[in-house]
């Protein structure tokens, strides 16, 4: 699976409460949490992030609460693919049980710059940086987690599990 | 018996939930959960999740929980509907543990206090500080809302077996210093990923004296460390807190003397002083008295960090008699209803209320920005609760200082940041 989007980069540490604020944690709409994704770390994200678009951060990505909004209102603001140097853990189970996948590449992390264009290969966990021309490599995703991706997250992975054990009973 | 594959608490754990002999860091197992729990704001999604995976019933209606506690009583109308969602749940399912306003607590605190939670249990959370029963001795979690909706359908979460690393600290604990002070030192110490991924235990002789109240705030904030789980083998003090409460059996785990460790660190407390985390993350951390003149519009003190009985008592033993300074806000919030009566019945409202402070029904509030203490732009606070992110208690241009109850109630006091010893000795 082949990824391509402009790079919006982020620093490190980067936690919940700056992905999506609590005080829009009343409701659980995806559309509505898009709308106010990073809009405290970067006023006017949500109108000006294309479907597709990657983000780009340093180490811990996503530290913090537990809130699946984060995850989710990135997503459907149409973030793609995230890549970092490191990820908070329950932002990285959240992420791929969404269906949103995360790598992580300390090179890529520090050579890609904002605005870039870059191309991703899930299956291989390469990173192409079209506008520099350089290639990343990233940790691979362990072959679970690519099913969760393939799957498109938890829910219709174990959808599909249920469906294939009546099947056999 | 002598064991061929040494353990930690947390690996021993983690092999009787996923039916093994022992379990090494790193594997993937597939876990047997003792206890699932969401709250008003992660629920929703996850009963969202529970549906669509087309699951009808929970795995067991005794041991899947729900805490309305963020933003309850309901702060606003899209809230409510929030809450109503958990409540018809909750009644669909029957469920034997869902806490209406009135009964109800922030979860950390009041699942422990109802004996929900029990030593050598694996227990998950749709919220970060799940990791507050390892107090007890048990393992457990924050998950996302998915994750959990995915374990009340079946019981059962998949897990990565966690390295551990061992935190051992020495020494008396100087006046006013509590388990917030250690957890703070520590997190200044390793960092905000400084034990990502990993399984915290905490241990030394300072841990074995330390109340349940302590411990149980040690494991909260391991996730500000990045920290899987924190974790404390229990001893006298966790079995004199469990009496009243337990009602099912429980086992209890100890780590292998020979059990392996990805790092240890060792600390000597005895000339520690109070803590104190300035904005914007829980790792920038001094002692209390090498923070300047901070001048401060609020403070809170309550949390499922320090919203305890214990922390209540620390504050009215410097408030009594006192009035706070007239420049500032004390926002004091008990976590539990339980507590909120004996605060009552110990006469901690009285010294609080003469103090100038407002009291609140149990609720998150303020930690997390909700309401009921929200700041403005430029605002300061001081709270002890576990996070001080930019724009965490409100305005994304205000900032929280994190301290623990003493130098939180003493700070009132003066207006501005202070050491307990400038206001009262012990
Ligand atoms: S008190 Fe704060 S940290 Fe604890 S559960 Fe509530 S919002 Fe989370």
């Amino acid at each position: 699976m082949k990824l391509e989007g402009k790079v919006w980069k982020f620093g490190a540490d980067v936690d919940t409460d700056a992905i999506i604020p609590a005080r829009y944690l009343n409701q659980s709409d995806p559309k509505e949490l898009a709308k106010h994704a990073m809009e405290d770390e970067c006023p006017g994200f949500s109108t000006e992030v294309k479907e597709g678009d990657i983000l780009l951060a340093e180490k811990n990505f996503g530290c913090g609460s537990s809130r699946e909004h984060a995850p989710l209102a990135l997503k459907a603001a149409g973030i793609s693919c995230i890549i970092a140097k490191s990820f908070a853990r329950i932002f990285f189970r959240n992420s791929f049980n969404l269906g949103l996948p995360l790598l992580e590449s300390p090179e890529a992390s520090e050579a890609i710059k904002d605005g870039d264009r870059v191309q991703v290969d899930l299956n291989t966990g390469e990173i192409f940086d079209l506008t520099q021309n350089r290639k990343f490599s990233a940790t691979p995703i362990p072959p679970f987690m690519q099913e969760l991706l393939r799957d498109g997250g938890l829910i219709p992975h174990l959808r599909k599990k249920r469906k294939q054990s009546t099947k056999k009973t | 018996m002598k064991t061929k594959h040494p353990m930690t608490i947390t690996e021993k754990i983690l092999a009787a939930h996923s039916g093994k002999k022992a379990v090494v860091p790193g594997e993937l197992i597939d876990v047997r959960i003792d206890l699932a729990l969401a709250n008003d704001i992660t629920a929703p999604l996850a009963i969202q999740a529970f549906r669509e995976i087309g699951a009808e019933k929970v795995f067991n209606r005794n041991r899947v929980v729900l805490v309305p506690d963020h933003f309850t009583p309901a702060k606003d109308i899209p809230s409510a509907e929030q809450c109503k969602l958990l409540r018809e749940f909750a009644k669909a399912q029957r469920l034997a543990h869902y806490f209406e306003v009135g009964q109800c607590g922030i979860e950390h605190v009041l699942l422990p206090e109802k004996g929900l939670v029990l030593p050598g249990e694996a227990v998950i959370g749709a919220d970060s500080h799940t990791c507050t029963y390892g107090g007890l001795g048990a393992f457990s979690t924050g998950v996302g809302s998915t994750d959990l909706g995915a374990a009340m359908a079946t019981g059962r979460l998949w897990l990565k077996v966690p390295e551990s690393i061992k935190l051992i600290y020495h020494g008396k604990l100087n006046p006013w210093v509590s388990g917030k002070d250690l957890i703070l030192a520590t997190i200044g110490d390793i960092g905000v990923d400084g034990a990502l991924y990993q399984a915290m235990e905490f241990c030394g002789e300072t841990i074995r004296k330390l109340p349940m109240s302590g411990r149980f705030t040690m494991a909260n904030m391991a996730i500000e460390a990045g920290g899987k789980n924190g974790i404390i083998e229990p001893d006298e003090i966790t079995l004199k807190f469990l009496k009243p409460r337990a009602k099912r059996p429980y086992k209890i785990y100890r780590s292998d003397q020979n059990a392996h460790y990805a790092n240890a660190r060792e600390y000597d407390v005895s000339k520690l002083h109070p803590q104190v985390a300035l904005p914007h993350i829980p790792s920038n951390v001094k002692d209390v008295r090498e923070c300047g003149k901070i001048e401060i519009d609020q403070v809170v003190i309550g949390s499922c960090t320090n919203g305890h009985l214990d922390d209540l008592r620390v504050a009215g033993r410097i408030l009594k008699g006192k009035k706070i300074a007239p420049s500032l806000r004390l926002i004091i919030i008990p976590a539990t209803q339980e507590i909120y009566w004996q605060a009552l019945k110990e006469g901690l409202f009285e010294i609080f209320l003469s103090a100038g402070a407002a009291i609140s029904t149990p609720t998150c509030g303020p930690c997390l920005g909700g309401y009921m203490g929200v700041l403005a732009a430029g605002e300061r606070a001081l709270a002890t609760t576990n996070r001080n992110f930019r724009g965490r208690m409100g305005h994304v241009e205000s900032e929280v200082f994190l301290s623990g109850p003493a130098v939180a109630a003493a700070s009132a006091i003066k207006g501005r940041i202070c050491h307990p010893e400038e206001v009262v000795r012990k």
